[in-house]
């Protein structure tokens, strides 16, 4: 079974964020970042499959130059190779401009599924696979939480709202957006990591993948972000100040006497 | 402006869902401030008892796209069937809930059209011309303001609670009920749905708690869970958690709060740990009293808490704990 995993590098959950000066994006300096969290259960699900069914994992992102870092980490968790997406024209896409630029790479590796993450941690559209699908013309299913491959089909486990989950069958080739908590993910070997630096990573232009460089990055996009800002806190919390056993004194007083919940 | 807004609805096993009410009002904002007409979408195998229930509402007309393949729910069907009455129809915008089912097929529909789509929005404006849609990216700890670059068709998902049912204002008299023919006989789904079921017969309801302490990553490790557990006790309070405690296992997957796990309005919220991906937020944040205790003071869970204290939680929990058990014994 060949397996694409598509991930994304995102600053990491507790990074400072620090709005760039072109109002719309996070400043890169001192960003610390990591593969996107549902990616990392992507990557973790495509490498588990590989292993049982046989065959390979590849892994495809787009991103500018620091990505790498995320590509090699992913490299060194055991995919075979690696195609970044790394062109100034794929920079500032949506989630359209970005799917169609990932269906072009992927389109000519002839693989029997993709796995993405469920949603990013920055951008959060929730969008990316599906569209990635529906552009190759593949079936996709979403959220999923178990995955038994079946020869020429696929049986998933869909998770519903509020505690509800669905079977379902979709014939290969297919694609599946992972929900976080599907497994446990690896951590890299000292072995994978030293392994990875020597492990492909096909760099790749708008033009290698057939594709012109206004379709993609921002002159392919269908939306546009004009404005990123940190959101005016209209009640928000009475912060209680003060060492803390002052502090949590305060806080029961208030619980007590305020809200009247103790 | 000329084309009509629609207003797509959902419905599961016991009919209309109310956040279908949520993206009428929606549309009622959108409606007035941009002069176009508006009108609900039902999709279903049989909807009329759905467009029954809509057409009280205020609006153009109600749209019923029925179709046996439309039950059970598979994103090829709902997708081709949608496609088809926008072609027909050419709606200038398209609204939906931002559910599950939403994010499984509306990203291809979006794809099929060619159109752009702005998800899981928490408001809007119209600025002039232009009309702006807020979300808020990274986890909810910054928001942006997003526009369209194409005239449309264009679709915007709604976060759930960003609009509230109840403004969906009634009409004068009962909106026009239209069918709106679909041919799905060419469409014929690739998924086949096997099952559908409750994964936990006999899950802790935490709905009916009356004070929750809720974990979350700030913990760190399963070691030191018992450190509001104890605090749990000394409140009276049920023991929860966020997504990635559960996904770790520290805490089992029926005491998660939120999107994926329950909704709860406590009188009493007590968020250890948690930053407040809005994932969280959606499950808790009508609780009557919210106290969130968190090292970073620009965590969002503080923006919808009443009480805060930013600092380690490793010392700040066991003095809660000590503090209450002493405020018990003596009040």
């Amino acid at each position: 079974m060949k397996i694409a995993v598509c991930i994304k590098q995102v600053p990491e959950g507790d990074a400072r964020l620090k709005i760039d000066a072109d109002g719309i994006s996070i400043a890169d300096a001192d960003l610390a970042t990591e593969i996107n969290e549902s990616d990392q259960y992507a990557l973790e699900s495509g490498l588990r499959l590989a292993e049982s069914q046989g065959g390979e994992v590849v892994v495809v992102c787009l991103g500018p130059d620091r990505a790498e870092e995320a590509i090699r980490r992913a490299l060194a968790m055991g995919a075979e190779r690696a195609i970044h997406l790394n062109d100034p024209a794929f920079q500032g896409g949506d989630a359209a401009a970005t799917a169609h630029a990932l269906a072009a790479a992927i389109e000519r590796e002839n693989v029997d599924l993709i796995l993405t993450g469920l949603q990013s941690d920055d951008a959060g559209w929730a969008q990316t696979g599906p569209i990635l699908a529906a552009r190759l013309g593949w079936p996709s299913a979403t959220l999923i939480m178990e995955i038994e491959p079946e020869g020429d089909t696929i049986k998933v486990k869909r998770e519903l709202e509020a505690g509800w989950f669905q079977w379902v069958r979709l014939p290969l080739p297919a694609l599946l957006t992972i929900q976080s908590g599907i497994s446990t993910v690896r951590y890299a070997t000292l072995k994978g990591i030293m392994g990875a630096k020597k492990k492909e990573i096909a760099k790749v232009t708008p033009a290698d993948i057939g594709l012109a460089p206004d379709e993609v990055g921002g002159a392919g996009r269908k939306t546009r972000t004009t404005r990123l800002y940190v959101p005016e806190k209209a009640t928000g919390a009475e912060i209680i100040e003060g060492d803390t056993a002052t502090a949590v004194a305060t806080l029961v007083e208030k619980l007590q006497k305020e809200a009247k919940v103790l | 402006m000329a084309g009509a807004i629609w207003a797509i609805t959902e419905s599961g096993d016991a009919g209309l869902k109310s956040i279908s009410f949520e993206v009428i009002a929606c549309g009622h904002a959108l409606a007035e401030a941009l002069g176009s007409p508006l009108e609900a979408v039902v999709m279903a195998a049989d909807g009329s008892a759905a467009a029954e229930a809509l057409a009280t509402k205020r609006m153009q007309a109600v749209r019923v796209i029925e179709d046996p393949a439309l039950a059970p729910y598979t994103p090829d069907a709902y997708t081709a069937a949608l496609a088809q009455a926008i072609e027909a129809e050419s709606p200038s915008l398209v609204l939906f809930p931002h559910t599950y089912q939403v994010r499984d097929w509306v990203p291809r529909l979006a794809a099929e059209i060619d159109a752009g789509f702005i998800s899981d929005v928490i408001a809007h404006r119209v600025d002039g011309d232009e009309t702006v849609f807020v979300r808020q990216p990274y986890q909810g700890k910054l928001n942006s303001d997003c526009v369209f670059a194409g005239d449309g068709p264009n679709i915007v998902s709604l976060q759930l609670g960003a609009y509230l049912a109840d403004d969906a204002a009634a009409g004068d008299g009962a909106a026009e009920i239209v069918k709106q023919p679909v041919d799905l006989a060419g469409a014929a789904s690739r998924t086949e749905v096997l099952e559908t079921f409750q994964e936990v017969a006999d899950r802790v309801d935490l709905s009916r708690a009356e004070v929750i302490v809720a974990v979350g990553r700030g913990i760190g490790k399963k070691e030191q869970i018992p450190i509001v557990e104890e605090l749990s006790e000394a409140l009276g309070a049920q023991l929860a958690a966020s997504r990635p405690v559960c996904d770790n296992e520290w805490l089992p997957m029926d005491r998660q709060i939120g999107s994926s796990g329950q909704t709860v309005t406590p009188k009493l919220y007590v968020a250890v740990g948690i930053s407040g991906a809005i994932q969280h937020l959606v499950g808790m944040k009508n609780s009557d009293t919210i106290v969130a205790i968190n090292k970073d003071p620009n965590a969002p869970v503080f923006s919808i808490s009443n009480y805060g204290i930013v600092g380690d939680l490793f010392e700040i929990v066991p003095e809660l704990t000590n503090q209450i058990r002493e405020a018990k014994g003596t009040g």
